[in-house]
């Protein structure tokens, strides 16, 4: 890959939803290596934003850009663009109906076109780094939502991707299984995964963030890193979501 | 009078009631002839093997048949229903409607005899190929609503989830979606299946030689060459040996989704 080609740009995003404007024209890059966290109310669109990355919702107007691809030609191979794009969800959105180890192989097999023994060779080293490799023969079901959301990021990394996008990743979990999901997340941070997460945990976003965006009203408000962003915020809108934010 | 007595004697009158009816029918019953009409033991006993080794038999292959193409039908039927492609919903609209707004018996006539002598086309197979079409393209229009619930019964973030991880709308369909949709309408199809073998009766209107009658057809004929009901309680017996089992499996299926929820 080209490391000058930014691995997620943005350019003039405009997303409606029928008659509701949910982006208005959005210009944001996430660099190689970069973990950005993107802040801000709910009906923000930091949601949208996120799933237009990976083209889960088609934007109106402007351009999505994934290491220089253009995901809104039509020309473009989309399923290839997205399998090197790991996606974790709010609601983690296992497969119900397969064993945790399935749930990690299945796409493996049919879009990588892996060997059975590779992909569960595969499988067993991203569980053993989420630390779910003994739960390996479960089926979701049985797991802790925390549990659930680690082997949700398992599935993603078990496909090898080049970045990973975290929609409210902890949003649907207990207070006190928040942890062990964060940990998992700041340890992929370490080790120089390219992400931009969704999130409400202003914690991770201070630590583990290179960058914080703060979106309301479907813009970007301001953009910078974490200590600028959630410590000395420029614009009223930051200070009184941070502030609200804060008295919790 | 207190509540508990005056509840007591309503039960009681209830009950009187009761046996005077049951009382009545047996007193004016002329029992000597019911049993000679419907229980005659000679007769019933001729009807073996033939009403396992024929009759049975083909009710079953007939409605296993009409079953495996109405499924497939159905499913092509419910992912048209799902296109984003507007004329295809619309063809498979019509077709569920129309089916369901005929007789099974006008369509079994209608791919039996109508295609023959209107287009010439004669379907293969004879009465199986015929009747299980016939048969099949009504249980399809049923079906293809009940499968199509299945896959919207399955949350959307699956779909999502699937495709994220590069997986095409098809093989997401194939693999995450329909698997889970299929556990959902396990019950219903196979509330399905038992009402397509009650339907398989309906086959008589194709003629039928010996060796190709179901039950129905097979009985109704040894009831018109004995003069006698026999034989209609016989196969109605072994209609409920093969659909008593079936709805108990049913209700068992459903208990257990509902727990599984």
């Amino acid at each position: 890959m080209d490391s000058n080609v930014p691995p997620i740009q943005v350019l003039e995003l405009h997303k409606y939803f029928g008659e509701l404007q949910v982006l208005r024209g959005i210009d944001f890059q996430v660099n190689a290596r970069e973990v950005v966290c993107v802040i801000g109310p709910s009906g923000s669109g930091k949601s949208t934003l996120l799933r237009c990355v990976n083209l889960l919702e088609v934007p109106t107007a402007g351009k999505v850009l994934v290491e220089g691809i253009d995901l809104t030609d039509p020309e473009t191979d989309v399923d290839a663009v997205r399998a090197r794009i790991g996606m974790v969800f709010q609601q983690f959105n296992l497969f119900p109906h397969l064993t945790v180890q399935s749930n990690l192989t299945i796409a493996q097999r049919k879009v990588l076109n892996r060997s059975e023994d590779e992909a569960n060779e595969v499988a067993r080293n991203v569980l053993e780094r989420v630390g779910m490799l003994d739960k390996i023969d479960e089926y979701p079901i049985r797991l802790s939502g925390g549990q659930m959301q680690r082997v949700a990021i398992a599935r993603s990394l078990s496909m090898n991707p080049d970045m990973m996008l975290f929609d409210e990743p902890t949003s649907a979990l207990d207070p006190e299984l928040v942890g062990e999901v964060l940990d998992v997340m700041r340890g992929l941070a370490e080790e120089g995964m390219t992400m931009m997460v969704v999130t409400h945990e202003m914690g991770f976003a201070r630590q583990v963030g290179d960058r914080v965006v703060f979106m309301d009203g479907g813009v970007v408000v301001e953009d910078g890193p974490p200590d600028d962003v959630l410590l000395n915020p420029q614009h009223d809108r930051t200070q009184k979501f941070l502030q609200a934010v804060l008295r919790q | 009078m207190k509540k508990g007595t005056k509840q007591r004697l309503r039960r009681g009158t209830l009950y009187a009631l009761l046996l005077a009816i049951v009382f009545a029918i047996a007193l004016l019953a002329d029992w000597p002839r019911i049993q000679r009409a419907f229980f005659n033991p000679e007769i019933a006993v001729e009807m073996f093997p033939e009403v396992f080794t024929i009759a049975a038999k083909n009710t079953l292959l007939y409605t296993f048949f009409s079953f495996a193409f109405g499924l497939v039908l159905a499913l092509v039927l419910a992912l048209m229903k799902r296109s984003t492609i507007r004329p295809y919903r619309w063809i498979a609209t019509t077709y569920i409607e129309l089916f369901r707004g005929l007789p099974a018996l006008v369509t079994i006539i209608l791919i039996a005899f109508g295609l023959p002598i209107a287009l010439g086309v004669s379907i293969p197979g004879g009465t199986l190929g015929k009747g299980a079409i016939g048969l099949g393209i009504v249980a399809a229009a049923y079906m293809a609503e009940t499968i199509r619930a299945g896959i919207e019964a399955v949350p959307r973030g699956q779909m999502e989830a699937a495709r994220s991880l590069g997986m095409s709308r098809a093989t997401a369909m194939a693999f995450i979606v329909l698997p889970q949709a299929f556990r959902v309408i396990i019950p219903p199809l196979t509330n399905e299946l038992v009402l397509l073998i009650k339907d398989t009766s309906l086959f008589f209107v194709l003629g039928t030689t010996v060796v190709t009658k179901e039950l129905t057809k097979f009985g109704r004929d040894l009831m018109n060459t004995t003069f006698n009901g026999t034989p209609l309680i016989v196969i109605a017996l072994v209609y409920l040996i093969i659909t008593l089992p079936m709805t108990r499996l049913v209700a068992q299926l459903e208990k257990r989704a509902a727990r599984a929820r």
